[in-house]
C-alpha cells in the first residue's frame, strides 16, 4: 500500500514537473524600470495565483518586430507575449505576425460590467493590440538656466524660440512628433497638421521650421539620452517619454520641470505572436485576461508614471510604491497636464513613414 | 599496330593500367582530405554562406505581388500604364477574386506594406479595402465598388506601381540603394531632397579611411616600442593595449561621451586653464570628430597586434648593419626597417578598415547626424522599417565595395604582402 502510494506520488510529481516545465511563459518587454513595473503589477501576482507558471522575462522589445518576423520565417516562435508600441503592433498585425484578439472574449470586463471594448475605447487601435498604458512624448527643461533671465517655457513653441530660450535642445532622431510640433509652431491649426504634412510643401515647411534650430539640436535615439543630457547640462530643453522625466525629477531630484504642452500621446501594450501552439496560446490568453484587468493596470501606475489604458482604472491610481507621492498629477492623462495634447495618427504614419523618414534622414545628413 | 600500343601501356602488378590506378589512389586521397575537412566545410556552408546567400537573394526577390494577386497580375498585362487611366472592369474583377482569397489568408496587409515602400498610401489602401471586401457584391461593377471603398483605386499611379512591381524579380531595391528609381520615363535619380544612400556610402568610406589612418599613426609607434622593449616591460605595455578589449564596447563609448561633450571633462579642463572661453566650448561629439575619435580608440588594438607580431620578427641586426654602413637613424629606419614592417601595416589596415566599414553601434551613439554610417541605415531597415529587401541591397552594395577595395589593394600592395606574424 505504502509503496503504491509512493509510486503514485512519484509519478504525480513527475507529471507536475513536466506540467511546470510546459508552463514556462516568455514575456518580452522593454527592460529597466518599465519591466520592473510590469513584474510588480502583473507577473508576481499572476505567479502567486498560478504556482505552476514560470514567467521568463526577455528584454527585446526594441528589436521585437524584426525578431518576430525572423521567428515566423523560421517557423519557431519562442515568445509567448510581446510588449510593443501601438505603431509596431499595427505593423505586426499587417504582416500577419500578430494574432487578432476579440475584446469580448479575450479581455476582462470592467468591475462595473462595462465591456472591455468600451472600457479601452478608442485605444484599441489595431485588431491585434491590447493596450496597457498611455504614455506621452513631451519636453522637460532645466529650471536653472541663467541666460533665460527668470523666464520659463510656457508652450511648445519655446523649443523653436532660441532668442528667448537660448541653449541646446534634444530631439528624437526621427520625423515622428518633430514634424508635427514644427508645423504647430509654424501656425498650422492642430486638426490640419496631417493634411498639410501629406503635401510635399507641407513637409518642406516642417523641415524649414526645424532648420531654424538645427544647429542647436542634439538628436537622440534612446529614451535615456535626454534625461542624461539634461542632468549633464548639455541641453536646456529636450523631448523624451514622460516616465523618464518623472524619474529624473522625482527620483533623482534634478532641477528639471515638465512642459506638458502639446504632449503627444502614444500607446504601449501587448500583442500575441501568430502561430502559437494551442496549449501555450491558452496559457497566454489566461495571463492577458488577468494582466490587463482594471486593478492590474491601475497597480502598474504605482511603479511608473504612465497612465492606465482603461477608463475604469483611472480612479484606482494611488501613490507611488517607494516615494509615497500621489501618482495622479504625474499621469500624462491628468486633466491639468492634458490641457493641450496632440494625438498621434497611427494610420497616417503607417502610410507615410517610409517616405517622410527618407526625406527627414536626407535632411539630417546634410 | 593496335596490339603493340596496347602492350606499351604500363600496368601495375595486378594488371590494371598504371594511369588509372594512380588516378584512383589520388582520388581516394582527395576524398579522405575532403572527409577530414567536411565537418568544418558543412558548418561554414550552413552557418555562414547559406544565410548570406539568402539575405543577398532578398535584394531582388519580389514574389509577393504575383503570389498574392495572381489573377490581377495576369489581367494587368493588357493594361497600358501610360494611358493615365485606371484599368477596366476585368482587372477589378480579378482584383476582387484575389483580394477575397488574400483577406481570408490575411495576406493583403502584408502586400500593402511591401508596396508602401514604393508609394506612400498603399498600406492603408489595402487595409481599408480588406475591411470592405466582404461587403462587395456581384450585382454592381467591381470597379465602382472598389472606387467607392477608396477613391485611390481610380488613380492610375497606384496601378502603375502595382504593374511595375508585379514581376517575381525586381531591381527596385538596388535602384533605391543608389538613390534612383524607375519612373514611366525609365530610370531616374530621385529628387535631391531624398538622396541619402550615396552620401552615406561616401561618408562611410571617408570615415573608415580616416579611422584606419589615425589607427596607423597612433598604433605604429606603440607597436615599434612594444617590439623593441625587453620582454618584461613590453608585457606590461601589451596588457595596457589589450585592456580595452576587456571592457564593454558600450562602456567605452559612453566614457567618450563623458569626456568629449560640451560640459565634459576635456572642455571643462580647457575652460579652466583659459584656453577656451566658457561661451564657445568645443563641439567634439555628435559629429564626425566624435565618430573618428571613439572608433579609433576601439579599433586601435586591431592595428597594433598585427604590426607588433610582424615587427617582432624583424631582426635588429639589419638596422645595426645599415648604421654600420653609414646610414643615419632616419635612413636606417625608413630604408631598412620600415619596408620590412609593411606586411604588418597591410594586415592591420585591412583589418581595421573592414571592421570599421560595417560598424554601427558607436556611430549611432556618438556620430550625431554627420558621423553616421551606411550600416546605421541598414540596421534601421532591418529592425524598424522592416524593408529587408532594401537592407539586403544596401548590404550587397557594401559587400561589393569591400571586395572591389580588396582587389585594388591586391593590385597595389599585393595580398601576399600581408602578414599576421
Amino acid at each position: 500500500m505504502k509503496l503504491k502510494t509512493l509510486v503514485l506520488a512519484g509519478s504525480a510529481m513527475a507529471f507536475v514537473g513536466t506540467a511546470a516545465l510546459a508552463a514556462d511563459m516568455t514575456i518580452v518587454s522593454w527592460g529597466g524600470a518599465y519591466s520592473a513595473s510590469q513584474n510588480n503589477a502583473y507577473h508576481k501576482p499572476y505567479m502567486e495565483k498560478n504556482a505552476g507558471v514560470n514567467i521568463i522575462n526577455d528584454e527585446s522589445s526594441a528589436e521585437a518586430v524584426a525578431k518576430l518576423r525572423a521567428m515566423n520565417e523560421a517557423g519557431n516562435i519562442t515568445w509567448d507575449l510581446v510588449d510593443v508600441v501601438a505603431s509596431d503592433a499595427i505593423r505586426l498585425c499587417d504582416e500577419g505576425l500578430a494574432m487578432e484578439i476579440d475584446p469580448a472574449t479575450d479581455l476582462a470586463a470592467a468591475p462595473d460590467g462595462t465591456s472591455a471594448a468600451d472600457d479601452f475605447g478608442d485605444l484599441l487601435v489595431s485588431e491585434c493590440f491590447i493596450p496597457q498604458i498611455v504614455y506621452s512624448t513631451t519636453f522637460g527643461y532645466r529650471s536653472d538656466v541663467a541666460e533665460w533671465g527668470g523666464k520659463e517655457p510656457a508652450d511648445i513653441c519655446a523649443v523653436f524660440d532660441t532668442e528667448t530660450f537660448p541653449g541646446k535642445r534634444s530631439l528624437e532622431k526621427r520625423p515622428i512628433n518633430n514634424v508635427e510640433w514644427a508645423l504647430l509652431c509654424d501656425g498650422v491649426p492642430k486638426d490640419e497638421v496631417y493634411s498639410v504634412l501629406e503635401t510635399e510643401e507641407g513637409l518642406d515647411r516642417a523641415l524649414a521650421k526645424l532648420a531654424t534650430i538645427k544647429d542647436d539640436v542634439i538628436w537622440w535615439s534612446a529614451g535615456a539620452e535626454t534625461p542624461q543630457l539634461l542632468a549633464d547640462k548639455e541641453v536646456v530643453i529636450g523631448s523624451t517619454y514622460n516616465g523618464r522625466l518623472f524619474a529624473l525629477i522625482e527620483e533623482q531630484k534634478q532641477p528639471v520641470k515638465m512642459l506638458w504642452d502639446a504632449q503627444v500621446f502614444d500607446l504601449d501594450g501587448w500583442i500575441i505572436p501568430a502561430g502559437l501552439p494551442a496549449d501555450r496560446l491558452a496559457q497566454v490568453k489566461d495571463y492577458v485576461k488577468f494582466a490587463t484587468d482594471t486593478q492590474r493596470l491601475a497597480d502598474q501606475a504605482k511603479y511608473i508614471s504612465y497612465g492606465p489604458a482603461r477608463k475604469s482604472s483611472a480612479p484606482l491610481v494611488g501613490k507611488h510604491a517607494d516615494l509615497g507621492i500621489d501618482m495622479a498629477p504625474h499621469m500624462p492623462t491628468d486633466p491639468n497636464n492634458a490641457k493641450n495634447t496632440f494625438l498621434y495618427n497611427y494610420e497616417w504614419w503607417a502610410d507615410y513613414r517610409d517616405d517622410i523618414d527618407a526625406k527627414f534622414q536626407a535632411w539630417l545628413a546634410k | 599496330m593496335s596490339d603493340s600500343t596496347a602492350d606499351q601501356v604500363l600496368t601495375t602488378q595486378d594488371g590494371k593500367p598504371l594511369k588509372a590506378s594512380l588516378a584512383k589512389a589520388l582520388r581516394r586521397e582527395k576524398l579522405r582530405a575532403l572527409a577530414l575537412i567536411a565537418p568544418l566545410l558543412i558548418f561554414v556552408l550552413i552557418t555562414f554562406v547559406a544565410p548570406i546567400a539568402d539575405m543577398l537573394f532578398r535584394s531582388v526577390e519580389n514574389g509577393i505581388v504575383a503570389d498574392t494577386l495572381p489573377r490581377t497580375v495576369i489581367a494587368l498585362q493588357d493594361w497600358d500604364p501610360t494611358s493615365g487611366e485606371a484599368p477596366d472592369e476585368a482587372v477589378f474583377a480579378a482584383l476582387h477574386g484575389d483580394m477575397v482569397v488574400a483577406v481570408e489568408a490575411k495576406k493583403h496587409t502584408r502586400l500593402g506594406s511591401r508596396l508602401n515602400y514604393e508609394q506612400s498610401g498603399i498600406s492603408s489602401l489595402f487595409r481599408k479595402t480588406g475591411r470592405r471586401i466582404k461587403k462587395m457584391d456581384d450585382a454592381t461593377p467591381f470597379k465602382e465598388q472598389f472606387i467607392k471603398a477608396d477613391k485611390k483605386w481610380a488613380d492610375a499611379e497606384i496601378w502603375q506601381t502595382l504593374k511595375r512591381f508585379s514581376p517575381r524579380y525586381t531591381d527596385g531595391y538596388f535602384l533605391n540603394s543608389v538613390d534612383a528609381h524607375r519612373t514611366s520615363d525609365g530610370i531616374e535619380l530621385k529628387p535631391a531632397d531624398e538622396r541619402i544612400y550615396m552620401l552615406l556610402f561616401g561618408r562611410t568610406l571617408f570615415l573608415s579611411i580616416m579611422i584606419t589612418v589615425s589607427c596607423l599613426l597612433l598604433g605604429y609607434p606603440i607597436a615599434f616600442l612594444l617590439a623593441a622593449l625587453p620582454l618584461r616591460s613590453s608585457n606590461l605595455l601589451m596588457i595596457l593595449v589589450l585592456l580595452p578589449f576587456w571592457t564593454s564596447l558600450l562602456v567605452r563609448t559612453s566614457a567618450w561621451k563623458v569626456l568629449l561633450q560640451q560640459q565634459g571633462v576635456i572642455n571643462d579642463f580647457l575652460v579652466w586653464i583659459g584656453l577656451v572661453a566658457d561661451a564657445d566650448r568645443l563641439v567634439m561629439i555628435n559629429n564626425q570628430t566624435g565618430t573618428i575619435i571613439a572608433m579609433t580608440h576601439i579599433l586601435l588594438p586591431f592595428m597594433i597586434l598585427p604590426l607588433y607580431s610582424v615587427m617582432k620578427t624583424i631582426s635588429p641586426t639589419y638596422v645595426r648593419a645599415a648604421k654600420s654602413l653609414g646610414a643615419n637613424d632616419w635612413i636606417a629606419f625608413w630604408r631598412v626597417y620600415f619596408p620590412q614592417s609593411v606586411p604588418g601595416i597591410g594586415a592591420g589596415a585591412v583589418l581595421v578598415f573592414i571592421l570599421s566599414i560595417g560598424y554601427y553601434i558607436t556611430p549611432e551613439l556618438v556620430g550625431g547626424t554627420s558621423g553616421i554610417f551606411i550600416s546605421n541605415r541598414i540596421a534601421y531597415h532591418i529592425s524598424s522599417s522592416l524593408n529587408w529587401g532594401l537592407a539586403a541591397a544596401l548590404g550587397t552594395m557594401l559587400l561589393a565595395a569591400v571586395m572591389v577595395l580588396f582587389v585594388v589593394y591586391d593590385r597595389i600592395v599585393g595580398i601576399d604582402n600581408v602578414k599576421l606574424g
